[in-house]
């Protein structure tokens, strides 16, 4: 298991890496100056030059790349905002556990709601429960999340006014967002367990448990649902970095101030080193919680854990079965 | 008579290609939900071809007296807050949305394909360079590395359609590479092989046209989370910008009259639905139909 752990974490290296690459590359062709903007319109050419000088924007791309790059693995800095002049990292890590919050309510609420939905669409198969679900979350993954959010403000505040439209305080603040957020996870879901409980209830240890006369409510909790539940995981995996992203336009809608909000205000001022960094942030964030969720996975399914057990038959099983099956299967 | 024959020979194969394609609509006329899927989607797409000939007024025309007007029969869907016919609006922006689109999901997915049509065909170096590259990639989150290039290229409507194409580029590699190993060992291409058929036409006659069917249901299904982040890109500003009528930016510019004018909000928001609704219903059943094995 340790080996496992290990692994995993050494696979995290090149994703870091190459993440932080990409963003930085792709950011890289971003035309105008920024010393321009840092500067304002008042600065002469020679302030520009010397700013230019002091910053080393003159360098070689590979140079400004190298120094990037060392600036996020060694000290955990991702630059200055070119507006403010301020170090990003600092605002990020403010702003960061907020958009953990909502993302992680909406995670939530995305198992404890979806999980259900889908277990009864498929107790029910070709019943009225399996199609109200199913239509249910087949509109959850096909409205955009910004648009639930403005009909959901539209609703709850502006018409009935039970809950607030924006801002921060307390819990009554963060209902419409989650919820606006949490809709299309909750759909995949509910989706997802469905068919993974439909392919496990068709298996012959659930006929078996039938045929000794179980009753049908311990079949399906005891014997079927945890099986079902393992591919359901990744999901949550997936989630997770979709909620992430969706915190972008859901923390603009709800003044929210958290990473996300930081994300937009970096593009409307148009300084994309804030753009750049956040991008690079929520994306860690998101590799990391695909971490946990792996070893999570580990954890609970034993299979996996008896690749790793193993000896030499380890390596040759796990290239042709474990990660890459998983992965596919949810790509 | 040599004449027949060639005329049979060349018809065999036409004919059993044809009734393959007749089983799989057949299968899929069965579906209600895909056929209403399908005719909902047509609508949206004739609707998006004869835009001029649909709309009662040009998309920018500003009519200041009537601005905010709510929803009548003369504005159906009402006036935004200088005036234009949202109708209108929505009508020419459904060419937009729906353009990007279909020109995104087939960017990406010609891209894909090709990539994951070397990583499985060849295995081993190549394989293992490109899907690292994919691995990476697909660690951000697609709507914000849509976000990254969108900034970085700037807005219209060619870069938008870059900036989401390129993320997806990584479901269409996996799902062809997963596919060609699975016809890799197949007695066919051991035969392709053995007649000295080149590697190009082996993957471009014999690999791709077989392992076909998984990317087209994905293509299918992801045009509609395509519209919805081009939606989103145009919503934060990015992406294809005002005048042009997108339903995003029309979303974009109704947040802050929603209290006094919610029908500019409420029907650009229904549209992104409808299109994207109809397509998954439509993915739906196209997988169901092309694999039948799968809904016992």
């Amino acid at each position: 298991m340790s080996r496992y752990v290990l692994r995993r974490l050494l696979q995290m290296i090149p994703v870091v890496l190459g993440v932080t690459i990409l963003v930085f590359t792709i950011m890289y062709f971003i035309p105008g100056d920024p010393v321009k903007m840092m500067l304002g319109p008042e600065a002469t050419a020679a302030d520009i030059a010397a700013y230019r000088e002091k910053l080393g924007l003159d360098d070689p791309y590979l140079v400004r790349l190298g120094r990037f790059v060392e600036g996020i693995v060694f000290h955990f800095d991702f630059g200055e905002s070119w507006v403010y002049n301020t170090p990003v990292t600092t605002e990020l890590l403010h702003r960061l556990p907020r958009t953990l919050t909502i993302a992680a309510i909406c995670i939530l609420l995305q198992v404890f709601v979806g999980t259900p939905l889908g277990i009864i669409a498929a107790l029910d198969r070709n019943g009225w429960g399996d199609r109200i679900g199913m239509f249910i979350a087949l509109f959850g993954v096909s409205m955009p999340n910004f648009w639930v959010a403005l009909m959901l403000v539209l609703l709850f505040s502006v018409r009935l006014g039970w809950l607030p439209p924006y801002g921060i305080g307390g819990i009554q603040y963060y209902i419409l967002p989650c919820i606006a957020n949490a809709f299309p996870g909750i759909a995949t879901q509910a989706r997802q367990t469905r068919s993974s409980m439909l392919e496990v209830i068709r298996s012959d240890y659930i006929t078996t448990a039938r045929a000794k006369g179980m009753s049908e409510s311990r079949v399906i909790l005891r014997h079927a649902l945890p099986n079902a539940l393992l591919p359901v995981i990744t999901v949550i995996g997936n989630g997770m970095g979709m909620m992430l992203a969706g915190t972008v336009v859901i923390e603009m809608i709800f003044a929210i101030p958290g990473v996300g909000w930081y994300l937009v205000g970096g593009i409307n001022t148009r300084d994309y080193a804030i753009v750049q960094s956040s991008v690079i942030f929520l994306a860690l964030a998101f590799a990391t919680v695909m971490l946990l969720v792996d070893l999570l996975y580990a954890f609970i399914d034993p299979r996996i854990k008896a690749q790793f057990a193993g000896h030499k038959r380890r390596k040759r099983h796990h290239k042709s079965k474990g990660r890459l099956e998983r992965r596919e299967h949810y790509a | 008579m040599p004449d027949s024959a060639t005329v049979n020979t060349a018809s065999a194969p036409k004919v059993k290609r044809q009734s393959e394609l007749v089983a799989v609509a057949k299968r899929l006329s069965k579906n209600s939900s895909a056929v209403i899927g399908f005719v909902v989607a047509m609508i949206l797409i004739l609707m998006a071809i004869f835009a001029p000939l649909i709309a009662p007024y040009p998309y920018d025309k500003v009519d200041l007296f009537n601005s905010k007007a709510a929803p009548s029969s003369e504005h159906i869907f009402g006036t935004d807050e200088l005036g234009r016919d949202i109708f209108s609006r929505i009508v020419w922006g459904s060419r937009y949305s729906l353009s990007i689109g279909f020109l995104a999901v087939l960017f990406s997915s010609g891209v894909g394909m090709l990539l994951g049509a070397f990583a499985g065909y060849f295995g081993g170096m190549v394989d293992d360079g490109i899907m690292r590259l994919i691995d990476i990639v697909q660690a951000i989150p697609g709507i914000l590395l849509a976000i990254a290039i969108s900034v970085a290229l700037g807005p219209g409507f060619f870069n938008t359609l870059l900036a989401l194409g390129f993320g997806m580029i990584t479901m269409a590699t996996r799902l062809t590479r997963a596919a060609v190993f699975g016809v890799r060992h197949e007695e066919y291409l051991e035969a392709a092989t053995s007649i000295n058929a080149s590697t190009t036409r082996i993957i471009f006659r014999h690999v791709l046209p077989n392992s076909f069917s998984a990317l087209l249901v994905s293509a299918t299904m992801s045009i509609g989370g395509v519209i919805m982040a081009a939606a989103m890109l145009s919503f934060i500003g990015l992406g294809v910008q005002p005048p042009t009528p997108e339903w995003g930016s029309m979303i974009a510019g109704g947040r802050t009259l929603i209290r006094s004018c919610p029908w500019m909000v409420t029907f650009p928001g229904i549209f992104i639905m409808l299109a994207v609704l109809s397509l998954n219903m439509f993915g739906d059943g196209l997988r169901d139909a092309l694999d039948p094995r799968l809904k016992k």
